[in-house]
């Protein structure tokens, strides 16, 4: 079955199982995601993805919500780029965005100001270097949930990390804050991959950006002794 | 951040899954591997060898100037130089110049039975076929074999005396179509640890059952429907009295049987001693879920079969695999998606070694060497005259050790392997490598078989050569350079080349041709004659691999084999009996040992002792279920010995649920305690394959200070 509905104007016909943001990119129409992934289950966490659907009363995250005919869809009206500015504004206030190079172009491209709010706690932590293969920034972490999904169902199936905490103190840990060998990681790095924010690093690239050399590196490695 | 200043995609060097990798490169030195998402082999999802198990290429202990040894080696008292001041470094002209003056020197004086050559399942096609047709071409011998004798012998030859055929008959993307699945003698999570993921997917997303038919609670485990924990060496009465369940419940698909198979009256009235109750008694596994996992195997729309080693290290390796081929032609279960008979190959390119001809009864494509077609075919590609090269079946791995001694093999030249770490009964296989007149070694690392060479040829990487591997699931993908090698490193192909020009022009012979410009020129050769590779270029693999038989330019290759029929024709049931292990329990070894691999590891460890992966698992275990340690007092972490009757090693004890009682486990991945001290060289009288996964062993606590320091071994070789 296939349903027709108006996307900026725009009449579009579509599979009736597909959702708004699939429906866009089909038709060369851009709307920007976070948390979004291929590979993971959308669950509309981030909502830089909204879209404004006339009759509906809140903005609609594009990543779940499925096309229906009789549709109107705005994916750029100024409710909408109000919405997207306001939350890159956010996430600029309280974290480490540095690494995360696409959504610095969005707050570029969305006129997004990292000064809005100015009192706004940042959601700081130490640096979290427990394991041979990935050290873990959450001073970095926006809560995409990527890493979560695919380390259960949507890859791995090795349940190792989860949400931890409630409201801002929320963060990705581990089951009694253990360090990662002592959890189910198998350090597949799957996480890794799918961290939009450098977060999650592969420790030899952390160690080379320190300025430590591929030689010094590899005496680490071998020279166990001078580690626990 | 690191800017890349390239990504190049390529192959994962580890196992046989063939993972997609991108290498991202930064002043000549891979800094990150990642894999595309839309990878038709792995779906962006890496294990943490494939991800982070990159940086042996940079390790100091690399080897990367050709050496010869200072004291000259005698046949007899042949000796391991660790010690790289034992060594004297020298140019490439030397090297080859050596080598090719003592192995013609050899060959003129003891002919074409005194050469042997190890092919690598590690190195290309391009690598391997090259290797083979050296030896072949120049020195007339078929003493060609690669450690295929030591993983899947046993499956290889079952497959091919019961179908015609030597693969995996669907691929493991196809897990998700299964409705049932069997994973037998298959630690899948850690030795193919993407098609694990697949199987999770499954039974998680898909609603398959899977059935696991194993020694130990692997982590599959979790996911199944049923587990039947057999005893090791058991597998043919459990997978007997399986069909006959299937037999005797009238669950067979006749259809198939009368179509497709020949053999199934002699077959079933092999059956009526394998009763459910008989296979308990000897496997442990219950009767009643003998009968339950035939049914739910036979009743299945789609089911396939997934093994390991399990089923194939075992002096009756081949009769364990037939039995699986049996339970396959009794159900229909082959020949249509979702189905199927699939031997998890091991390395990344044991399936291309093989299909290139590393193998002593056959040429590149399966071509038997005792047939004189397929010898006038490769007579007339390597431009050697009518009758020139040899019928005789040559010497398979273990054999060539063997036949170590005089008037046997002389002189061996090994590419990448490491059989003093992979061979059975080690203590002999030393004395074997001691007997060499001449060894070379080529290789990347000084490890314990190249220690006893006379030449090291500094050979490259995956991450710095051209070329393709062929995956468990027949899918030929390429192979890219990230950088040039390093030091005076050589690219394989080109350190053979080089070679045999100088062995041609030595023996003044005419030339078998070796003057490639590049790797793609060496494929085409090969397929040319081997039809199975013959419409395989690299434009049409340079995205996505092209699963063989690709038999033309534009044949869009096979995913699924036996369709309509068997190479062989009609698939044959095998008629079997049971044979025990060789060695059982005792009241002085009162332990099974069984030996694999883990997740962190890499077979003898050449790659991973010298990468970030030895730092996540830095030392052998033995791994013992609680009850039997309980008895002999050992704790987790405790020392203890294990010793059989061909040699001992002292470890460390994991207490585990995950061996069974009256097991134990241990990789075979560290030189300081070799389980290969202490298996059975005892051999599968058709495969040939030795019984790496049963023999007894006794357990005892030791003191602490008897333990090996395993820095003892990192420290060894270069700087």
């Amino acid at each position: 079955m296939t349903v027709t509905f108006l996307m900026d104007g725009k009449e579009v016909i579509a599979d009736e199982n597909k959702t708004l943001l699939e429906i866009a990119r089909e038709n060369g129409i851009d709307i920007p995601t976070i948390c979004f992934h291929e590979v993971t289950t959308a669950n509309a966490l981030c909502r830089i993805c909204v879209v404004e659907v006339e009759g509906q009363r809140v903005l609609q995250p594009a990543c779940i919500v499925k096309g229906a005919s009789n549709m109107k869809v705005q994916t750029r009206s100024e409710k909408v780029v109000r919405a997207r500015r306001t939350i890159l504004e956010m996430l600029a206030s309280t974290m480490d965005l540095s690494e995360a190079s696409e959504i610095q172009m969005m707050m570029y491209e969305y006129g997004a100001s990292s000064s809005r709010f100015p009192d706004a706690e940042r959601r700081e932590s130490e640096i979290k270097d427990d394991n041979p293969m990935y050290v873990r920034d959450y001073s970095k972490c926006l809560l995409c949930w990527r890493c979560v999904q695919v380390c259960a169902e949507d890859a791995q199936y090795t349940f190792a990390i989860n949400f931890d905490g409630r409201g801002f103190e929320t963060q990705i840990g581990t089951f009694f804050d253990r360090t990662i060998p002592e959890t189910s990681c198998v350090l597949c790095g799957q996480c890794v991959a799918v961290c939009p924010t450098g977060a999650l690093k592969p420790k030899r690239e952390f160690l080379l950006e320190k300025g430590i050399s591929p030689q010094e590196i590899s005496v680490l490695n071998t020279g166990r002794k001078k580690r626990k | 951040m690191i800017k890349p200043d390239r990504i190049v995609t390529t192959t994962c060097p580890y196992c046989g899954v063939g993972c997609n990798l991108q290498l991202h490169v930064k002043d000549e030195h891979i800094f990150k591997v990642t894999s595309p998402f839309d990878s038709p082999v792995n779906h962006g999802n890496l294990c943490v060898k494939g991800r982070f198990g990159y940086d042996y290429v940079y390790h100091p202990k690399r080897v990367t100037t050709p050496m010869i040894r200072k004291t000259l080696q005698k046949a007899g008292e042949r000796t391991q130089a660790f010690d790289l001041s034992e060594w004297r470094e020298t140019t490439w002209d030397e090297t080859l110049n050596y080598v090719a003056d003592r192995l013609v020197e050899i060959y003129k004086r003891d002919g074409s039975d005194a050469m042997a050559v190890y092919a690598c399942a590690k190195a290309t096609n391009e690598d391997n076929y090259l290797l083979q047709k050296m030896y072949r071409a120049i020195f007339r011998t078929n003493n060609v074999d690669h450690c295929t004798r030591l993983c899947h012998a046993g499956s290889v030859v079952a497959l091919q005396q019961a179908t015609g055929s030597s693969a995996m008959s669907n691929t493991a993307s196809q897990v998700i179509q299964n409705d049932v699945f069997i994973v037998t003698g298959s630690n899948t999570s850690e030795n193919h640890p993407i098609i694990a993921l697949q199987m999770k997917e499954a039974v998680r997303q898909h609603g398959a059952k899977m059935i696991i038919i194993d020694p130990r609670r692997i982590e599959l485990v979790e996911f199944a429907e049923m587990w039947l924990p057999l005893k090791p060496g058991t597998n043919v009465p459990v997978f007997s009295a399986m069909a006959h369940v299937i037999v005797k419940e009238d669950l067979v698909n006749s259809e198939f049987i009368q179509n497709r198979t020949e053999g199934f009256n002699d077959f079933i009235e092999s059956l009526d001693k394998f009763t459910p109750e008989y296979a308990e008694e000897i496997s442990g596994v219950p009767a009643e879920d003998i009968r339950k996992a035939a049914r739910m195997y036979a009743t299945a729309n789609k089911a396939a079969i997934y093994w390991g080693m399990g089923i194939s290290q075992l002096s009756h390796g081949t009769a364990s695999a037939l039995a699986l081929i049996n339970l396959a032609f009794l159900t229909g279960h082959i020949g249509r998606e979702g189905t199927g008979l699939n031997p998890l190959r091991g390395q990344n390119n044991v399936q291309g070694a093989s299909d290139m001809g590393c193998m002593p009864f056959h040429y590149p494509g399966y071509m038997r060497v005792d047939n004189p077609d397929n010898r006038a075919k490769w007579e007339k590609a390597w431009n050697i005259k009518a009758g020139g090269l040899s019928l005789k079946l040559g010497l398979t791995t273990t054999e060539i050790l063997s036949h170590a001694h005089e008037g046997g093999v002389r002189a061996l030249y090994i590419m990448g392997e490491n059989p003093m770490m992979s061979e059975p009964n080690l203590n002999e296989t030393r004395k074997h490598m001691q007997q060499l007149e001449f060894l070379v070694a080529q290789d990347i690392f000084m490890n314990e078989s190249g220690a006893f060479a006379d030449v090291f040829l500094p050979a490259t990487p995956f991450a710095e050569k051209d070329g393709t591997f062929s995956n468990t699931d027949r899918r030929v993908q390429r192979v890219r350079a990230a950088h040039a090698p390093r030091g005076q490193a050589r690219v394989d192909w080109q350190i053979i080349c080089d070679l045999a020009q100088r062995l041609e022009s030595k023996l003044e012979v005419d030339s078998a041709y070796w003057k490639y410009s590049n790797p793609e020129e060496i494929l085409r050769e090969m397929g040319n004659v081997n039809s199975d590779y013959a419409g395989i270029t690299y434009e049409r693999i340079d995205k996505v691999g092209l699963i063989y038989p690709v038999p033309d330019m534009t044949h869009p290759g096979t995913p699924t084999l036996f369709k309509e029929s068997f190479p062989r024709g009609r698939g044959k049931f095998h008629p079997l009996d049971y044979i025990p292990a060789k060695e059982a329990p005792s009241d002085e070894y009162p332990f099974i040992l069984t030996t694999g691999r883990v997740l962190e590891h890499w077979h003898g460890g050449s790659m991973t002792r010298n990468s970030v992966l030895n730092e996540a698992y830095p030392e052998a275990r033995v791994e013992m279920n609680p009850a039997d340690a309980e008895i002999h007092g050992i704790r987790n972490g405790d020392p203890v010995k294990v010793k059989s009757r061909r040699g001992e090693v002292i470890l460390r004890a994991t207490v585990t649920e995950k061996t069974s009682v009256g097991v134990v486990f241990i990789p075979f991945h560290f030189a300081e305690a070799a389980a290969n001290l202490l298996t059975n060289d005892v051999l599968d009288p058709q495969a040939k394959i030795p019984e790496f996964k049963a023999c007894a062993v006794q357990v005892f606590p030791v003191r602490k200070k008897n333990l090996p320091n395993p820095d003892a071994i990192l420290q060894r070789g270069r700087y």
